[in-house]
């Protein structure tokens, strides 16, 4: 099996690797790119860590960690790589926040965020895998367990 | 501190000041004065004994009351949300005491409000106020909270009220024994909790030969519509009635709690004895919430 990228190398811009195969629509929708933003996104490509894995590259645009860490969510294992002409220019693995707010909904159907208009609230509880506890029923879940708000 | 509403934001510096300050209150040496301040008591859900308990504190302190109960005729049921009907009722109280349905209500509210709120039940999640008077009988009775041996008999599994004391006391090293039905056993998360704090604890079916070693019996009602099948329910709910006669050769300073309401689960044969306490419990409830209410409106 091929291991290179079959996605054309950017000249600048942001790389994310190691996404979970599938996941990278899910990995967008938390990045939400601007309008005018190329994204490439790579999808089952075969990994020696995962069998499959998806990839994102979002050209022109240097993420910062605070813009990107939350996909953690979902992409625990996920690289970020940035890129300045061609050249790797920093690597580091996300990391998961300590707070996530408004991206995921909260399991507990009797949670107060499942019952009023309101923006859910999660407080990490462990890194990896990664453990968020509710800020407000505060039951804690497993990250790839909770549906993301905007992946309706 | 700013709300009441878990005790997870609770640290032991916070926890020892109420319990001082309750014991203040209780002996007459402080006499906080509320005559000025309204408390807003907001109760979505029934709870006799908690409301009364708060109107009862709030009033011994000189304080006036308003009190919306239920849902029904109110604007809640056309429709108004939770954050609407809190932020009017901040318009004319100084502290807010809720009780609601809903997991993380009260924190919800405590973010729409400028005033003090106070968590006094969110659905199956926390009731601050009451874990703190457990904390307060037990540091009344034994005179410390540290090292003391506890058994938690009845419903472990739904049981908001033992849960938060397990967490409560894990950090005064105690000896705990989690007696229940196999259907209603304290949940492996929290054992899992436990096993990560060091604590020691003993799972068992029965009390049988423990009450001797134990400084504190904390029972719990079990509930018949815990019970998908009602026969189970009639197989274990007369298994776990305590009774003056399994009270034999009990330490001196053995008391038994319980948050009532109780059913059965404590015969009133019991009620004479020098253990039981429950009612006293009841009482320091007042206390106790004297001494949250002065200490958040800062009396
Ligand atoms: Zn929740």
């Amino acid at each position: 099996m091929d291991k290179k990228l079959k996605v054309d190398p950017i000249k600048e811009g942001t790389v994310i690797d190691h996404i979970p195969a599938n996941k990278a629509l899910q990995v967008l929708s938390i990045i939400k790119p601007e309008e005018d933003d190329v994204v490439t996104v790579g999808v089952n490509f075969a990994s020696r860590k995962y069998g499959r894995k998806d990839i994102v590259k979002i050209e022109g645009r240097e993420l910062s960690k605070s813009d990107i860490n939350s996909i953690a969510l979902i992409a625990p294992d996920a690289n970020v790589i940035i890129i300045r002409d061609y050249q790797v220019i920093n690597k580091y693995p996300v990391q998961i926040p300590r707070q996530i707010e408004g991206l995921a909904r909260c399991g507990n159907p009797r949670c107060i965020t499942n019952n009023e208009q309101m923006s859910t609230r999660f407080v990490a509880v462990e890194r990896n895998p990664v453990r968020l506890r509710c800020a407000y029923c505060e039951r804690v879940f497993d990250g790839d367990a909770l549906e993301l708000v905007t992946s309706a | 501190m700013q709300h009441l509403i878990s005790m997870r934001d609770l640290d032991s510096v916070h926890i020892n000041a109420l319990i001082e300050r309750a014991g203040l209150i209780e002996s007459g040496r402080e006499k906080p004065d509320l005559s000025s301040k309204v408390m807003g008591a907001l109760f979505f859900e029934p709870s006799t004994r908690t409301q009364l308990s708060f109107d009862t504190a709030m009033k011994r302190l000189g304080g006036k009351v308003i009190t919306i109960s239920g849902t029904k005729g109110t604007s809640v049921e056309k429709g108004e949300t939770l954050a609407d009907t809190v932020k009017i009722i901040n318009q004319y109280a100084d502290i807010i005491v809720v009780r609601h349905y809903n997991e993380g209500a009260a924190r919800y509210i405590s973010e729409q409000v400028d005033i003090p709120v106070i968590n006094a039940g969110d659905g199956a999640n926390q009731h601050p106020t009451q874990s703190m008077l457990d904390l307060y009988s037990i540091q009344k009775t034994q005179g410390t909270l540290h090292n003391l041996t506890i058994a938690l008999v009845g419903d472990l599994k739904y049981g908001r009220t033992v849960h938060s004391l397990v967490y409560a006391l894990s950090a005064y090293n105690p000896t705990f024994y989690f007696v229940s039905p196999e259907a209603l056993a304290m949940p492996d998360y929290i054992l899992e909790d436990l096993d990560r704090l060091g604590m020691n604890y003993t799972v068992r079916g029965s009390l049988d030969d423990i009450v001797p070693e134990l400084d504190i019996m904390y029972v719990t009602r079990i509930q018949q519509e815990r019970f998908a099948d009602p026969e189970e329910f009639e197989k274990v709910k007369n298994a776990y009635i305590i009774r003056a006669a399994m009270l034999g050769g009990v330490k001196e300073n053995f008391k038994i709690l319980h948050p009532l309401p109780r059913v059965n689960e404590i015969d009133t044969d019991v009620d004479g004895l020098p253990c039981a306490y429950y009612f006293q419990q009841a009482k320091n409830g007042v206390f106790m919430r004297q001494a949250i209410l002065s200490t958040l409106l800062q009396q």
